[in-house]
């Protein structure tokens, strides 16, 4: 069997760039945080829909003469037409009321209002079963892997979704991009997504080792780079038509999705490298020492 | 080799059938679509439940009498399908979509009118709320100052008249919610279980009150933990932005899948559009609520659907390579990629299903929508995709005819 790329002889490569994207991401959690949405602290968020382009400094004035000074502001939407606005005290109803009323007096009949209250705690049991949810997901697919496949895959695959998490949060700290509770959701799918690119790359992997029964290192590494050449357009096609569906996403999904066909885009990504370049390598490394091993016992004992 | 009409007037109805099923009941389809508040306006609050005095547990079953007067509260504004959800111990979440005066909704929905008649001292209850005849209080006018008033009647005409016997020349004030809302002074023995609550209300203010009495006061004590409110017009807005996304996306795949896989493509298209009737109709039929995290694991499961589909076809096309026949490499292609579609999904609906279990909610309608997208897919992308397939290689038109499946035939190697 022929290949024309040797994915495992720059395994190590793969390792040192996943590390050091990783380590950035750490570096920018610990330093500059999230930029959590309103899911995660407490008080409230208007999206002032204005329907046009409006100028930002009168909006900001307008808000300033209802009440609040220096309003916590950013302009969002495809056609810049909406205005955010943050506050760490909650609105009540009537104000809501008010400030619509004051909008629609100046910007225009058809401006409407999207009011959100949330109470952090909330939030912060959001992020918490979200952990949860990942890590029973993941005992949960050990389980299934190991039970269908061997251990060996089964923690590679792990180690390659954990990768994925913690780069597209990693990304999200780094660009300061908000993180709410449908961020939550993308992580999840990156998540499923991920393992459904390695289970397809193990599942040749397994196949091709039934086959050929390597017996040397490059016999094995061949069975490996084999394997993920053989399932290489498969990854590309489906990354392709999932990001066509990311993308269409971004564009026209309006600005309430924006940030979760981001993270769904950089998690695809990640998913289809980590299923190649980390979860195949781990094993080819794990799996060629137990094969040394192996041969050394029957030897010792004679 | 002779072409088998047979197969092909079979494979011709199977598409016939399914694009006059789909097309004829699609509009019924998405008109039976629940969508949420997100997609249709409205407002949604997740409220948690406090004791009303001290040493009251909450009990499943005072949530649900809690949610079950709300439900009463809530019909008497006229919205429909009004959707009250327990969550954990403690916490009720109510959605109205599609409400027309939020702040109307809003103000019934947290207090919790609990009322009382009081002797002449404030300090011991005579009657309450749970004593009027349910459905009779209603706004009226005071016949001697034409104040607006709210009049009601209680059960036991009786006892109400024993008390007020007992009581004539003093003051038995009234409660609301352990304020007073007035202090009349009983003139004569009431006989007929009838009396008016005053309290200088407006007109508004009394029809309030009245659909308040109606609907019975809340065992509970409400505090709000969270709030959203989406005006209809945004939330129109939101709908046919993320449904142009849909049909962009669609579109896209159509062509790609086509231009690549050739005439496993078109059935693939064929598939997909029947795994996009099929999941809206599980939705109707599930009643799932429809909203824009599930709308966005929608499109996405389109994606997954496609996958399913060209983990098939670049199998056949590798027995097609390896010099097989067409009828055999789409056997032994589809034969060997079940196990890998299979297992890729079963660890999605893992991750789904513990999604669903651990998340509310947003994330909740995001799992829903994913599970019940990778079932489907079962069904459309290997069952459908199989039969049409293999109908069509059994009629034998395609015999020889590598390149329908995108094969080239210097590709092929001698077997």
């Amino acid at each position: 069997m022929n290949y024309k790329l040797d994915f495992v002889k720059a395994r190590k490569w793969f390792f040192l760039f996943s590390i050091a994207t990783i380590l950035l991401g750490v570096v920018s959690l610990f330093t500059q945080g999230l930029n959590l949405g309103i899911d995660f602290v407490s008080g409230s968020r208007l999206d002032i829909n204005i329907q046009q382009a409006f100028d930002k400094e009168k909006a900001d004035a307008k808000l300033a003469e209802l009440g609040y000074p220096n309003p916590n502001t950013r302009v969002a939407g495809n056609n810049k037409e909406l205005l955010v606005f943050r506050t760490d005290k909650a609105i009540s109803k009537e104000k809501v009321n008010d400030i619509r009323d004051a909008f629609r007096k100046d910007f225009g009949k058809k401006v409407a209002v999207n009011e959100q209250t949330v109470d952090p705690i909330i939030g912060r049991e959001l992020a918490r079963n979200a952990i949860y949810s990942v890590l029973i997901a993941s005992i949960g697919i050990i389980a299934y892997i190991t039970l269908r496949f061997e251990y060996r895959f089964a923690f590679s695959a792990i180690i390659a979704i954990l990768y994925d998490a913690l780069f597209t949060i990693g990304l999200f700290s780094i660009f300061q991009w908000e993180v709410d509770i449908v961020f939550i959701a993308a992580v999840l799918t990156i998540v499923g997504y991920s393992i459904n690119d390695t289970i397809v790359i193990f599942d040749r992997i397994r196949e091709n080792l039934k086959r050929e029964n390597p017996k040397t290192f490059e016999a094995l590494s061949n069975v490996v780079n084999v394997s993920i050449q053989q399932t290489l357009v498969r990854s590309i096609n489906t990354v392709l038509t999932v990001i066509f569906a990311a993308v269409a996403l971004l564009i026209f999904g309006g600005e309430s999705i924006k940030y979760f066909s981001i993270a769904l885009l950089v998690g695809l990504f990640s998913g289809a490298y980590s299923s190649i370049c980390i979860a195949s390598q781990i094993w080819v490394g794990w799996k060629w020492r137990s094969l040394q091993k192996e041969r050394l016992k029957p030897q010792s004992a004679e | 080799m002779r072409v088998r009409k047979g197969k092909i007037v079979i494979f011709s109805l199977w598409i016939v059938g399914l694009l006059a099923i789909m097309g004829g009941t699609t509009k019924w389809v998405v008109d039976n679509l629940t969508l949420g508040l997100d997609l249709r306006g409205g407002f949604e609050v997740l409220y948690k439940a406090a004791p009303l005095e001290k040493g009251q547990k909450i009990t499943p079953a005072t949530l649900s009498d809690t949610a079950d007067a709300l439900n009463k509260r809530i019909n008497s504004i006229g919205v429909t399908e009004p959707e009250i959800s327990v969550e954990g111990k403690d916490r009720l979440r109510v959605s109205l979509a599609g409400v027309k005066d939020p702040d109307q909704a809003r103000k019934l929905l947290g207090k919790p009118a609990v009322l009382e008649f009081r002797d002449p001292s404030g300090k011991k209850v005579l009657l309450k709320g749970s004593d009027l005849v349910q459905g009779a209080a209603k706004q009226d006018y005071n016949p001697q100052n034409n104040e607006p008033v709210v009049s009601v009647e209680f059960k036991d005409a009786e006892k109400y008249a024993n008390i007020t016997g007992k009581y004539v020349g003093q003051k038995m004030p009234i409660y609301l919610d352990d304020k007073q809302l007035s202090n009349p002074i009983i003139q004569e023995r009431i006989p007929n279980g009838k009396s008016m609550i005053s309290g200088n209300f407006t007109v508004e203010k009394a029809k309030e009150l009245a659909d308040l009495l109606n609907a019975g006061s809340l065992p509970v004590k409400l505090k709000q933990l969270s709030s959203n409110a989406v005006d209809a017009s945004l939330g129109q807005d939101s709908l046919h932005k993320s449904l142009f996304a849909g049909l962009y996306a669609i579109g896209f795949i159509f062509l790609f899948v086509i231009g690549y896989y050739r005439l496993p493509g078109l059935i693939a298209v064929m598939t997909l559009i029947s795994y996009s009737y099929l999941v809206l109709l599980f939705f109707s039929l599930l009643d799932v609520t429809l909203t824009l995290p599930g709308i966005a694991a929608y499109i996405l499961g389109i994606g997954i659907a496609v996958d399913a589909n060209i983990i098939m076809y670049e199998r056949i096309k590798d027995e097609l390579r390896s010099g097989k026949s067409i009828p055999i490499s789409v056997k032994s292609g589809s034969k060997s990629s079940f196990l890998t579609i299979f297992d890729a999904h079963v660890t999605t609906i893992i991750a789904s299903a513990v999604m669903f279990y651990f998340g509310t909610s947003g994330v909740r309608g995001f799992s829903v929508s994913l599970l019940v997208g990778i079932f489907v897919s079962f069904l459309t992308a290997v069952a459908l995709s199989r039969i049409l397939l293999t109908l069509l290689v059994r009629s034998n038109l395609l015999h020889k005819k590598h390149s329908w499946f995108g094969v080239k035939e210097d590709e092929i190697s001698e077997l």
